[in-house]
């Protein structure tokens, strides 16, 4: 089961610039390069070619970036199962997007070493190489589980233990009055499942809202800064920079457009992203340049629209409106030094909003606690309660947990057999215990023995 | 010791259920077989509750049919009540049971196996097996006779050390009213064995001219009686009800007032017990908030008076046992006509096999039934079967027959003792099938018929039968996947009557099926071909359309988990010199021994990552094998 899948991980290291390679192994690449990879002059993958076109999302379709692709057909590759390969632009937050939809087509994310561990099983390289690459999975694990880390798993597993067994019971009451009916047990108490349940669904939630603010706290986030030419957006990032002495990069993007920054806001890394200014323009090569913008705005976590006060909301701004489309936004009312005369679209009424002087920096800290507050939801910093999932490998299996209840839920309130209710039951509890490597059925039976007297 | 001038190809030793089904095999597919027992009047004995079947267990009688045994065709033959159960429920949970005539169960067996070519049968306690150096060559017993054998399957139940306990008196013995086996096990154990002790209990036969039926509820079996057997065309048995009754208050007081002369709770028994089949002084210890137990009074055969109580198995002294059942509401006048009594036995941990239950120290030695630690004479017979087959295979010079999870109930059975081993006694259950909803009994012949007719076991004229009915199953798919809806008059009506008027023209009548509202029987009401249909080819065809998408669900976790389970681990793989596993995996592989990397990644503890650097061991070690 741990060998047949198909696989997917960034395979450029973190962290560096220029050209980054999204590797996906096993008999699904091509499937899934056919859903993410657009051939920018049509056709099909041909085995060990560069194809030139772009990265998008499978559902939405939303582009990503452009991207070379190559497909290495079995046995021809390294893993010597089917291998696709994306390179694209760098910029982590790119490549993680290109990884999550490879994720969401079915690919699961990749253990470390794992592309060299089946380069191995299917007689790639040999013993040597493998041991090598053992020792290093060994190391790493060993070097990665610091005590503060390993403290936050063992608060993780004491709520996923809980989880665990909450859903045991819910299964063993099923079970029970599968395997005993003769047994004077009385009927399934519908009514308790779909409480227990949704407990357990409830949970899952917060642990996954959690593993989102783990992995803002480890990544950061990422944070665009639009508006039309002059509304003050360099100022802003000038203003947003200037208070702080621990700017950690300055990355050329990679379009001239895009300016990053890394700024760190009370213990929250936050990358600024300062596009080209957004207006109406006839000229091609600047337009090109402001679609780029455009695509970017979707890269982001946050959008940071600013409003340049003293003028009326015009057509600029509603094209930029326009293109935030779903986004976190908050919309940045510049200039409250000089008269205002702006009125908003309703759409931006509803968004958080600070208002503030780039030029003075009046306000720019009320600014700064709002981007805080939108990301990190309540949960200070220095908690020792604060339990995260740091491994998207968990992050996985709550996901993979929680559309098994769904469907258990829906198909309980539709008045499915229990013997397939309880598929998804098990299915649930499988995934939960890929999280702390814990899957015993017999957990079912002891729970069945101790609840009911069983037995004729 | 005198030596048996003949040497037999399988000596079977014990002529229980596994024993009966074992020997069968082995004979059957043209092997010289020897059936050995302790005493050839107690054939296919059914020793404690006579009953064939129920949840899981049912699963199984049929299973053991389509491979080609007997049990199923013994039981249609002499059922006295047959029904199924949990019939609100979906096909995969259904289950038959059915109530024997104990004594005509018994002889149709003897009987059975008296008339097989290439069988004898000889009473005898063996005490020993007979080898030369490290090879098995047969069998000693206490009579002082050698009888040498190729290999030998070992069913020897509740009889080796059989210690019977009735309060706090106790006395060796294999069943009450037979002897125990002495000296077995105890070889066993010095060759390595890890030999354990397990307890198991019967209630007390009662007379049933004392019981007054008519305050009890009675409970009739279904009418016409289903068979078990795929072969079987109907059941002529008569038929007759069993009697609901049920504990009180009172009979708890008396229960507990006795305790301290329970075998159980004054420690004197040190086997482990069955969880899901307590004694009634343990669920009255473990659930004092319940004030009633329920029983079912089982007829023990339509010509005795003798009747079980089921449930009321008990080990408390006969002082006890008396007013106990007297407490009973309909059974104030109660007659006890055999004392309940609790056994005690010793068992051999299962881990110790090979999946074709072949142990892993004595080559030609397979063990079956209660002696790896089972209960229920369906997951002994089921193992019997297995035993036989693959020891006649053995003697062919062929390749063990070993059932994956994924076919049968017997396969998860085999797999989980081979795997896991236990320390109680192992009783199938739906819920230890991952793959429940493929593994049903309807399509227990689907499964296996073929594998039955290859090693021999099935005859021609029933496989032909099989074949005939796989076709007319996949024509009727066929159909009704082609088949489309013309909106004629006839149609029309029907889809209306049944709220069904958004159905278009063209929709198929497999897609019309997918819908909740409609059974296979529906069609027939506007379908012509659909009413010449015989009902075994419709039930396959309705089940496999409403189960359709977690069929597929549990097909491709099948599939996935493929190469694991055909990975196989060398017995000499030395778990301590491999890198990266920690030190718990190391110490439960070492012990468990696994065949397989799916039976591998099946021990509790072992994680997935264990199972990846497994891999890599696994190829380094033919590698290092290569390099030498």
């Amino acid at each position: 089961m741990y060998i047949e899948d198909t696989i997917a991980a960034i395979s450029t290291p973190q962290g560096e610039g220029g050209i980054g390679i999204v590797r996906i192994s096993g008999s699904q690449a091509e499937a899934i390069g056919h859903r993410l990879f657009r051939f920018r002059k049509g056709g099909a993958f041909v085995s060990h070619f560069l194809h030139y076109g772009t990265v998008a999302e499978p559902t939405g379709g939303a582009v990503i970036d452009e991207a070379m692709a190559v497909l290495m057909r079995a046995p021809h590759s390294y893993t010597r199962e089917d291998v696709l390969e994306l390179h694209c632009h760098g910029g982590m937050l790119v490549m993680e997007r290109i990884l999550a939809s490879a994720l969401a087509c079915g690919a699961r994310l990749a253990e470390p070493g794992e592309f060299t561990r089946r380069a191995f099983i299917n007689g790639r390289i040999d013993l040597m190489q493998a041991e090598a690459v053992m020792d290093v999975i060994t190391a790493k694990t060993e070097a990665a589980l610091t005590l503060a880390q390993r403290q936050r798993e063992g608060a993780l597993s004491v709520r996923i233990d809980a989880i665990r067994q909450s859903l045991t019971r819910s299964l063993a009451f099923i079970e029970a009055s599968i395997d005993f009916p003769e047994d004077d047990i009385g009927e399934t108490d519908t009514a308790a499942l779909r409480s227990g349940v949704t407990g357990a669904l409830d949970e899952i939630g917060t642990l996954l809202a959690g593993f989102d603010e783990g992995r803002i706290l480890r990544e950061g986030i990422s944070v665009l800064i639009v508006g039309k030419p002059n509304a003050g957006k360099s100022s802003l990032l000038n203003c947003l920079l200037r208070d702080n002495r621990a700017i950690v990069t300055h990355i050329p993007g990679t379009t001239r457009d895009i300016i990053e920054e890394t700024v760190n806001l009370g213990g929250l890394a936050v990358r600024l992203l300062d596009t080209a200014g957004i207006r109406h323009t006839d000229d091609v090569v600047e337009r090109e340049g402001i679609m780029r913008a455009l695509d970017k705005i979707q890269l982001a976590d946050l959008a940071l629209f600013v409003l340049d006060s003293s003028q009326p909301f015009g057509d600029e701004d509603r094209m930029i409106l326009d293109a935030l489309g779903e986004i976190t936004t908050i919309a940045v009312l510049n200039k409250i030094d000089l008269p205002r005369r702006i009125e908003f679209p309703s759409k931006v009424a509803q968004m958080p909003h600070a208002a503030l002087s780039a030029r003075s920096g009046a306000g720019v800290d009320g600014l700064r606690d709002l981007i805080r507050a939108t990301f990190l939801h309540g949960s200070a910093l220095d908690s020792r309660e604060f339990v995260a999932l740091s491994r998207a490998r968990h992050r996985d299996a709550l996901v993979s947990t929680r559309s098994s209840l769904r469907q258990f839920l829906s198909g309980l309130g539709e008045g499915r057999e229990l013997e397939t209710l309880a598929i998804d039951l098990r299915d649930a509890l499988f995934a939960v215990g890929q999280v702390t490597g814990v899957t015993a059925t017999d957990d079912v039976l002891d729970v069945i023995f101790s609840s009911f007297c069983i037995g004729k | 010791m005198h030596c048996y001038e003949t040497e037999y190809d399988v000596i079977v030793v014990g002529a229980g259920h596994a024993g009966c089904e074992a020997a069968l095999a082995a004979a059957r597919m043209g092997c010289f077989t020897l059936l050995l027992t302790i005493n050839l009047d107690a054939i296919a004995l059914m020793s404690c509750n006579p009953a064939i079947g129920g949840l899981a267990k049912g699963h199984l009688v049929k299973e053991i049919d389509a491979l080609g045994g007997e049990m199923a065709k013994n039981i249609d033959a002499t059922g006295i009540q047959f029904r199924i159960l949990n019939t609100r429920k979906g096909p995969a949970v259904r289950a038959s049971r059915a109530q024997a005539d104990k004594q005509l169960y018994r002889l149709r067996m003897k009987r059975v196996l008296e008339r097989q070519d290439n069988l004898l049968l000889k009473q005898g306690e063996v005490t020993g097996l007979y080898r030369e150096g490290d090879e098995l060559r047969g069998v000693d017993t206490r009579s002082g006779i050698r009888f040498l054998g190729k290999t030998v399957v070992l069913t020897t139940g509740t009889f080796m050390r059989g210690l019977i306990h009735i309060g706090l008196t106790n006395y060796p013995g294999g069943r009450a009213g037979d002897l125990p086996s002495v000296g077995l096990s105890d070889q066993l154990k010095e060759l390595g064995f890890l030999v354990g002790r397990l307890k198991t209990g019967t209630p007390a036969r009662l007379d049933g001219r004392t019981i007054d039926f008519a305050r009890l509820e009675a409970q009739y079996g279904d009418d016409p009686p289903q068979p078990f057997s795929f072969s079987t065309e109907r059941i002529t048995m008569p038929q007759v009800p069993c009697h609901i009754a049920y504990t009180n208050p009172r009979s708890h007081d008396i229960i507990r007032s006795g305790l301290d002369r329970s075998p159980l709770y004054a420690g004197v028994i040190e086997g482990v017990g069955p969880r899901y089949c307590p004694s009634i002084e343990d669920k009255v210890v473990r659930f004092p908030d319940k004030d009633r137990h329920q029983t079912f009074i089982e007829p023990e055969g339509l010509d005795t008076v003798e009747v079980y109580p089921s449930g009321m198995s008990t080990s408390l002294p006969i002082d006890i046992q008396i007013p106990f059942y007297r407490s009973i509401e309909g059974l104030e006048r109660v007659e006890i006509m055999r004392p309940a009594y609790a056994i005690e036995y010793d068992y051999v941990d299962p881990i110790q096999l090979h999946a074709s239950l072949e142990t892993k120290l004595i080559r030609n030695l397979y063990h079956a039934g209660q002696i790896n630690g089972t209960s229920g004479y369906e997951e002994a017979a089921a193992q019997g079967l297995m035993a036989g087959i693959n020891a006649a295979l053995r003697v062919r010079g062929r390749k063990p027959l070993v059932l994956e999870r994924s076919d049968a109930y017997i396969g998860v059975m085999i797999d989980d003792l081979v795997t896991l081993g236990t320390k109680e006694p192992y009783r199938m259950f739906t819920s230890r099938a991952e793959y429940r909803l493929l593994l049903r009994e309807d399509n227990a012949d689907l499964r296996l018929r073929e594998k039955g007719y290859d090693i021999g076991l099935v005859a021609d004229r029933e496989f032909c039968r099989f074949l005939q009915k796989r076709e007319q199953i996949a024509a009727e798919f066929e159909r009704i996947r082609t088949r489309r809806l013309q909106m004629d008059a006839a149609e029309q009506e029907f889809l209306s009557m049944h709220s069904l008027a958004d159905m278009q023209k063209g929709t198929t009548f497999e897609q019309l099926l997918r819908r909740p509202e409609i059974t296979y029987a529906g069609l027939t009401e506007f379908d012509d071909v659909s009413r010449e249909t015989p009902p075994e080819v419709r039930e396959q065809v309705e089940i496999q359309v409403k189960y359709r998408g977690y069929i597929e669900r549990q097909l491709e976790q099948v599939e996935r988990s493929r190469k694991l389970e055909s990975t196989q681990l060398p017995a000499e793989l030395n778990y301590y010199s491999i890198n990266g596993l920690t030190t718990e995996v190391r110490e439960k592989l070492a012990r468990n021994r696994p065949d397989t990397l799916g039976q591998a990644s099946r021990i509790p503890g072992v994680t997935p990552a264990a199972i990846s650097v497994l891999a890599i061991a696994l190829k380094s070690h033919t590698w290092e094998k290569q390099g030498q």
